[in-house]
């Protein structure tokens, strides 16, 4: 058994941040919708409004982190190892298997990761934030006047917030069961609090693809750790 | 080192922004304490009308009276004999009707239903002298009754049934060193007892306005900026400014609430936002007919009952009229939710003549607007139905003669016969009538404008955003959070959702088994 370095100091505060805003932008999102009434309606759209605006600054950062530190390529869907991927999940897993593959601080995502992760970041997530602020922002049509953003009604625009936000409950459900599946029950919660991440030493049969050119960051060293 | 200053300066970066968005710009308040301090000035009158030698003899005729303030006001008479309060009627173009002259003088409601043959009665509240049933005296300035409007002594009232005269008890010599600008007990005399009784007609005019609380109107309330009508209902020339969507069609000479607050008066944007598509009215009268019950439903085919051959009265537990053998059964309410419709400031009214299908109620006035209409906001108003006489030949409704001088006039109110009511009333109005008449249910749609609430009770966001019997569960035409939602992404999430969980506990349940197993095995 080994420790490795998974997650930086930065990538984990983004996590947990952005895990604490989308269950806020739920909880109140979805009183919103009419789903139930915990807050007040007036609150909750007050509420939601506010972590809005935080979690559009928390992408900001997020995008400039991956851009200019090269992870944005964790997250380029990949065919190498999918069926592996998806194998493990549905026989490897109960016949106590390894995970197919090995996840490091260059490659921490497995394929199955990364083409949902993908699908998170290009479309789910946009699509939030762009009908999200065209709900902040539009104005009915209104004569003689200099338009911000002009709509004939919200009706579009709240049905796709709506799907993407019970897909984000549908993935946020998958997505605290997997947590359980990682090396031991836990060590994944551990890795995305404290960076470190317990790994098995020789077992893995299929190296996960290295991801090429990213930029030389000083990986803190891998630390033994008597078995 | 470097890396605890990064984050340390990232999270105050993220904090700062949150507070920034937190803040509230208080920099653009609305100008309530500048409107507080304008209408807390009260102008001395720079005249004293007691002083006056004109007015301090003794007056005969109410037209000498009008003679004197003429003497000094020449040509004010005229502009109030261009004035709806003098004419009850004007031009206007009636959506579907075309350009029509409208008013008082020839249109129908559904309360006292008209004042054609009826003049005698009705046109106590007309602003002149003598608008019996001939129109000759239109002409004659000294008919304009100045008092009506300009009485500031409190003890002016005009005649029971006649014709605009004042009553005998006015001391007219006091009443006219009495003058100034008109009060609310003026406008009320009228105003508060529309359709012949106090609060009948509007739910939101009535007795009670006369000294009102905050609670039941922030804008009048004697325990507060107390505005008279005039300080909204300005006038040019005795030209008022203001009028009721009953008797008129277009989208002009409105009194505004924007034109003192501004449209966007709230420091709440989301608030602002709504004033795009939502009448200030919408959420600031939370409640008409606070103080006393407004009429909502009348029955004029259950009048003309008599005991031992004699009209009679019904009242309720709480003193209102329930049943009038002179004008049939009612319903009333008090403290009400308005409805809310779609308005864009026109609308259509019944004409009399107008043929119409009895198989449906009729609206005799309706409001126009849609949502897609960038002119229609959501306005609150009372609707009253009545069910009314009409022609079942010719389709179209009665004006009966209500009022009698005389038994065997054809008046309702004396002879109970709607026979001889619909023919004498019809007459008048120039229609024919084919003898046979019934009753069809009505309905009129009246604007609530007045009682306006301390802002604290304004209208709640999750009394019309909510799921279940919001305040506008019943307007259409659009989508509002809260409210809606497309049931087949309802069905899509919560399935999504439900398969998601299923495909959780199955996986997890078998890993826990296949734990088991392989420990068995071991």
């Amino acid at each position: 058994m080994k420790t490795e370095y998974i997650y930086h100091r930065f990538e984990r505060f983004w996590h947990w941040m952005q895990a604490a805003l989308i269950i806020f932008l739920g909880v109140t999102g979805f009183e919103i919708h009419g789903s139930f009434t915990f807050f007040g309606y007036e609150q909750a759209v007050e509420y939601h409004d506010i972590a809005a605006w935080g979690f559009i600054i928390l992408i900001a950062f997020a995008i400039f982190w991956h851009v200019t530190k090269g992870e944005w390529r964790q997250y380029l869907p990949t065919w190498r190892n999918l069926k592996a991927q998806a194998d493990y999940y549905v026989f490897g897993m109960f016949r106590n298997a390894p995970h197919p593959t090995k996840k490091t601080v260059i490659s921490k995502l497995n394929p199955l990761q990364k083409l949902v992760y993908a699908g998170l970041k290009v479309l789910i997530i946009p699509t939030m934030v762009f009908t999200g602020l065209v709900y902040m922002f539009y104005r009915y049509p209104q004569r003689n006047e200099v338009l911000s953003l002009n709509i004939s009604g919200l009706q579009t625009v709240a049905m796709l917030h709506t799907i993407g936000a019970f897909l984000l409950v549908s993935f946020f459900v998958a997505h605290l069961y997997l947590i359980t599946t990682g090396h031991t029950v836990t060590s994944n919660l551990r890795a995305m609090i404290t960076g470190y991440e317990d790994l098995p030493d020789e077992s893995i049969t299929v190296v996960n693809e290295p991801v090429p050119a990213i930029s030389g960051e000083a990986v803190p060293e891998t630390k033994e750790v008597a078995q | 080192m470097k890396r605890i200053s990064l984050t340390l300066l990232v999270l105050g970066t993220f904090v700062a922004l949150i507070l920034t968005a937190l803040h509230k710009n208080s920099s653009d308040t609305p100008p309530l304490t500048k409107l507080k301090e304008q209408y807390a000035m009260r102008t001395k009158p720079s005249v004293d009308h007691s002083l006056f030698p004109e007015l301090k003899k003794k007056f005969k005729r109410p037209q000498d009276v009008t003679a004197a303030c003429i003497s000094c006001y020449n040509g004010r008479a005229e502009e109030v004999m261009h004035s709806s309060h003098w004419q009850w009627e004007r031009t206007e173009y009636v959506a579907g009707k075309g350009i029509r002259s409208v008013g008082k003088r020839n249109i129908l409601n559904n309360f006292c239903i008209g004042i054609q043959s009826n003049e005698q009665s009705c046109t106590r509240c007309h602003a002149g002298y003598g608008y019996a049933d001939n129109r000759a005296y239109f002409a004659d300035s000294l008919d304009v009754d100045c008092l009506a409007c300009h009485d500031n002594s409190g003890t002016y009232a005009k005649m029971n049934e006649g014709a605009g005269m004042p009553d005998t008890s006015v001391d007219l010599s006091y009443v006219a060193q009495h003058v100034g600008l008109p009060t609310r007990t003026d406008c009320g005399t009228c105003h508060f007892f529309g359709g012949g009784g106090n609060n009948v007609k509007h739910g939101d005019l009535e007795e009670a306005l006369f000294d009102p609380t905050r609670d039941v109107d922030v804008h009048m309330a004697t325990d507060g900026i107390n505005m008279q009508c005039v300080d909204c209902h300005t006038a040019k020339n005795h030209q008022m400014l203001g009028k009721m969507y009953s008797v008129s069609s277009m989208n002009r000479n409105r009194v505004r609430c924007e034109s003192c607050h501004g449209s966007m008066p709230h420091k709440d944007n989301v608030l602002n936002d709504h004033t795009f598509k939502i009448a200030c009215q919408t959420c600031h009268i939370p409640e008409y007919a606070k103080v006393n019950p407004t009429k909502l439903f009348w029955d004029w085919s259950k009048a003309g009952r008599l005991k031992d051959g004699k009209p009679f009265e019904l009242k309720d537990s709480s003193g209102t009229d329930i049943y009038m053998s002179i004008k049939g059964s009612f319903k009333w309410g008090k403290d009400l939710k308005p409805s809310y419709v779609w308005f864009n400031g026109t609308a259509t009214h019944y004409l009399l003549g107008d043929k119409f299908d009895p198989s449906k109620p009729l609206d005799i006035n309706h409001l126009m607007g849609s949502y897609d209409d960038p002119d229609s906001k959501i306005y609150p108003v009372k609707v009253h139905i009545a069910e009314q006489i009409y022609d079942t030949k010719n389709d179209y409704l009665i004006q009966p003669k209500l009022y009698s001088a005389r038994k065997g006039d054809g008046g309702f109110w004396g002879d109970f016969n709607w026979q001889t009511s619909a023919e004498a009333g019809m007459k008048a109005a120039g229609l024919p009538y084919s003898g046979h008449y019934g009753f069809t249910e009505t309905r009129m749609y009246w604007p609530v404008n007045h009682m306006v609430a301390p802002k604290e009770k304004a209208v709640g966001c999750n009394e019309c955003h909510t799921r279940n019997d919001g305040r506008l569960a019943e307007v259409g035409g659009f989508y509002m959070p809260g409210r809606d939602f497309n049931p087949w992404v309802e069905r899509f999430g919560f399935g999504l959702m439900a398969l998601t969980l299923a495909g959780v506990f199955m996986h997890g349940g078998a890993r826990v088994v296949a734990g088991r197993k392989r420990k068995r095995n071991v």
